[in-house]
């Protein structure tokens, strides 16, 4: 129940990490999402039961800067990224988007301003690739800004650059990424979902399972995206990537199981 | 109609024309209702004749409702004045409106009933047209159901004929239809003009005279008033054309009796092989021949 | 793809066989587990539905026999009177009509011109008087269309895009295949260029891989021409790939709404719960 924003300070092992946090530390970073009091329950009403997966989450997450989820299994990680994608529904706690034209409030706003947001503001890179079968791979990659009014080729374009930036052999790039091997699938995955240069980019272990060239073809992308601008959310299982790229950190413990349902 | 006016006049004439005066007031009611609502079907109670249905007995039910002692009546069949039917229908007209009269020639004629033809000679202001229509639904051939096509008609949804045409000019590079060619009536309403050749049917559009169709089997009254637009339906890109009568070399055939080459000709096979072509329209050749051209 | 107003804002949409009695609505629904009113005998089939549609935007109905969801189709597309509620349509030119209470002159001139249907029986959708190219021609000539030229080339247009080979367009319908029948009733719902297409279980009962490729084709076009649908099917599987939110009907209500993805990872509603449960 208790969350502890720690200072990066504290992870002084890698300086690059210092020597970036000291750069965001001087320029007042804009918040791009804050959530406070979130917490999710299960009710599965067939089996009469009530499982609690977040019990009350709170952080901010600005441009340019990385949030860490950190935690041990159990305590509603993957939940807290779940809730703000709007996949679950948070019983309570609020999620705000902040922007030009305001802010919204993930957990209240309506299905259409959720897809909207979807569409332009919040990309959501888990560890598994979930793309339409039978597409090739850069139209896979091209699909959010087809989705957004962009040409054909435009998108297209812009896909091949993104996989071109994650060395993704262009051989590979009209192929159905159905049978592409893990770091391929996952460097697919983070090439979609920077494509529309997303204000908030949120990823769970986007480097699970991967072999070390493509792990840090993916920490380079990250550290790009950081300098673009982008917020990022992440949950990273190796607590080297958390010294090596979280400006904050954000510890979230089990929630407690009530006695009865 | 100025001849209604004068038969309401007229009290002797009430017993005139065969038909009691209930029917003669239905059918004529009828009839003003067809020509206030030019192409619409009017559904009206045809009576029994002394000829059997499919003879013309929805023409003859109107000759009879709206003749008048002093008209001049033309009875014809496929163009022909003395064909049997044409003949049979003379007699019978005649013999129920004694003060008749009859005659050959369109030009002298003021109510000419028709099977099959229009014709040639323009008509006047004066005239009135009668046609026998076995079908008077263009519909029919898209759609069986009665009640179906009127609605259809109620809606001006004539797109299932549409795509016959479609059908058509896909197969056959133009629409295959020889007579009863569907045209649109004052912009509204869509008509079967009954089995009068495409040559006949641009006639009818903003004729002077009055034509008034008639379906006694199945009991439906028509009209096209003067002056009235007659639009047979074709596509932009695959105009209507009419019949052409050419030879293979594309010399237009003449008719062999009068030698002229702008009426619609009768193709006659001869029993050495070769044919003789000559107007269908019987009168008409016989003005030409005795003006001589 | 977003406007400021939806296409179709549906509020409190009814529709009851039978005499009906104050009573309906309360004794049946979700809560009752019928459709069937106890005291006068009348079947709810839809009842208070509402929900948005925005342009370009695919919904899914999802729900079971008797659900209601085909019921909901048939109003919108104007097959059956609406009892009592509000269904407004907003063409692109801004023009609304209420479809609960619109005349059968604009519910035609809708039909043939707005809206695209696609039927789960293709006997349903296509005129197997005439030919493929006749079916797509009869929607084109409804809307007004009157050169030959034009409608054959955008007939052999939607048949290249609906992927049936063009040399087949002078074919009668029963010669081709159910996959086959089914695109050129997509073919055909799409000849108008509608505003609202309604799909009503239009690969339940088609082989795996022709379901596949039917679906691939709708979501083509749905990016392609961003055509505002409406999805009805009891499969999992469909309205996760095509649809974007789902409505989940039982016993003629809206029992849960939502994003599709949530609706199948976080299910509310006990009987949204069992359903995905019951996923193969």
């Amino acid at each position: 129940m208790s969350e502890t924003c720690t200072e990066p300070s504290r992870t002084t092992s890698s300086p690059s990490a210092s020597l970036e946090t000291r750069h965001s530390k001087l320029e007042t970073p804009a918040p791009v999402l804050t959530v406070a009091g979130l917490a999710k329950t299960f009710t599965l009403h067939h089996q009469n039961k009530s499982i609690p997966s977040v019990a009350g989450a709170g952080f901010t997450v600005s441009a340019g800067r990385l949030t860490a989820l950190i935690g041990p299994s159990g305590a509603g990680k993957s939940s807290v990224l779940k809730c703000i994608y709007r996949t679950y529904l948070p019983q309570t706690g609020s999620m705000v988007l902040h922007g030009a034209d305001g802010d919204l409030d993930l957990a209240t706003c309506s299905e259409h301003a959720a897809l909207r947001v979807r569409a332009r503001e919040i990309a959501y890179v888990t560890q598994f690739l979930h793309c339409l079968p039978r597409q090739g791979t850069v139209d896979v990659v091209a699909a959010p800004l087809v989705a957004l009014g962009s040409t054909r080729d435009a998108a297209r374009a812009a896909a091949e650059e993104r996989l071109r930036e994650l060395d993704l052999p262009a051989r590979l790039w009209d192929v159905p990424p159905a049978t592409f091997s893990g770091g391929e699938r996952q460097r697919v995955n983070l090439a979609r979902g920077l494509v529309h240069r997303p204000r908030l980019l949120m990823l769970d272990e986007p480097t699970a399972s991967l072999d070390r060239r493509s792990a840090d073809l993916v920490v380079a992308a990250i550290h790009a995206a950081k300098a673009a601008g982008v917020a990022i959310l992440a949950i990273f299982h190796d607590p080297d990537l958390v010294a090596a790229l979280a400006d904050d950190v954000v510890q979230l413990t089990r929630p407690e199981v009530p006695c009865a349902a | 109609m100025s001849q209604a006016t004068t038969r309401a006049a007229n009290p002797a004439a009430d017993r005139f024309g065969f038909l009691d005066d209930f029917a003669v007031r239905e059918i004529r009611r009828g009839l003003l209702k067809a020509l206030a609502i030019p192409g619409y079907q009017v559904p009206y109670a045809s009576r029994e004749m002394p000829v059997a249905r499919g003879f013309g007995t929805g023409g003859m039910q109107i000759t009879l409702a709206i003749a008048l002692p002093g008209d001049v009546l033309k009875v014809i069949d496929q163009g022909a004045d003395d064909s049997v039917n044409a003949v049979a229908l003379r007699r019978f007209i005649t013999a129920a409106c004694p003060e008749l009269a009859t005659t050959t020639s369109t030009a002298e004629a003021t109510l000419i009933q028709t099977r099959h033809r229009t014709p040639e000679r323009p008509l006047t202001a004066r005239q009135l047209m009668v046609y026998q229509v076995p079908y008077p639904d263009p519909l029919q051939i898209v759609e069986p159901s009665e009640a179906k096509r009127r609605r259809m008609h109620a809606y001006g949804d004539y797109a299932r004929l549409w795509v016959k045409l479609y059908e058509d000019v896909v197969r056959w590079h133009e629409v295959a239809l020889s007579n009863r060619y569907p045209a649109r009536v004052h912009g509204r309403y869509v008509i079967d003009p009954s089995p009068i050749p495409r040559w006949d049917l641009p006639k009818l559009h903003r004729s002077r005279a009055m034509h008034l169709f008639g379906a006694g089997r199945e009991k439906k009254l028509y009209a096209v008033p003067p002056f009235t637009d007659v639009v047979p339906l074709a596509f932009d890109d695959v105009p209507f054309q009419v019949e052409r009568f050419c030879d293979a070399a594309g010399r237009r055939h003449r008719c062999q009796t009068c030698g002229t080459d702008d009426t619609y000709l009768d193709e006659i096979p001869l029993p050495d092989g070769t044919r003789r072509w000559l107007c269908n329209d019987q009168d008409r050749c016989a003005e030409r021949m005795s003006h001589g051209r | 793809m977003v406007a400021d107003r939806p296409v179709l804002a549906v509020r409190g949409l009814s529709r009851i066989h039978g005499p009906a009695c104050p009573s309906c609505r309360d004794l049946t629904g979700d809560a009752a587990g019928t459709n069937v009113c106890p005291r006068c005998g009348s079947v709810v089939a839809v009842a208070d539905v509402a929900f948005d549609l925005w342009p370009g935007e695919i919904l899914g109905i999802m729900g079971e026999s008797g659900s209601g969801k085909s019921s909901v189709i048939r109003l919108i597309h104007l097959d059956d009177q609406v009892t009592a509620g509000s269904a407004v349509f907003r063409e692109h030119d801004g023009t609304e009509h209420e479809l609960a209470t619109t005349g059968e002159e604009t519910a035609r001139r809708l039909r043939d011109t707005r809206f695209g249907m696609v039927h789960q029986n293709p006997h349903l959708g296509l005129n197997y008087l005439v030919s493929a190219g006749g079916n797509i021609a009869e929607r084109l000539l409804c809307s007004g269309e009157r050169s030959f030229q034009a409608i054959r080339d955008r007939a052999l247009g939607l048949l290249t895009r609906t992927e049936i080979p063009p040399g087949r367009i002078d074919h009668q319908p029963r010669q081709f295949s159910g996959g086959m029948q089914q695109r050129l009733q997509i073919a055909r719902a799409l000849a108008p260029r509608p505003e609202l297409l309604l799909l009503d279980e239009v690969t339940t009962g088609l082989d795996l891989s022709v379901q596949a490729r039917i679906l691939d084709l709708i979501l083509e076009i749905q990016r392609e021409l961003g055509v505002a649908m409406l999805v009805v099917t009891h499969d999992l599987g469909v309205v996760r790939l095509l649809a974007g939110r789902t409505l989940v009907m039982r016993h003629g209500r809206v029992v849960e709404s939502g994003l599709t993805d949530q609706i199948l990872e976080d299910p509310q509603h006990p009987y949204t719960q069992q359903l995905v449960m019951s996923a193969l």
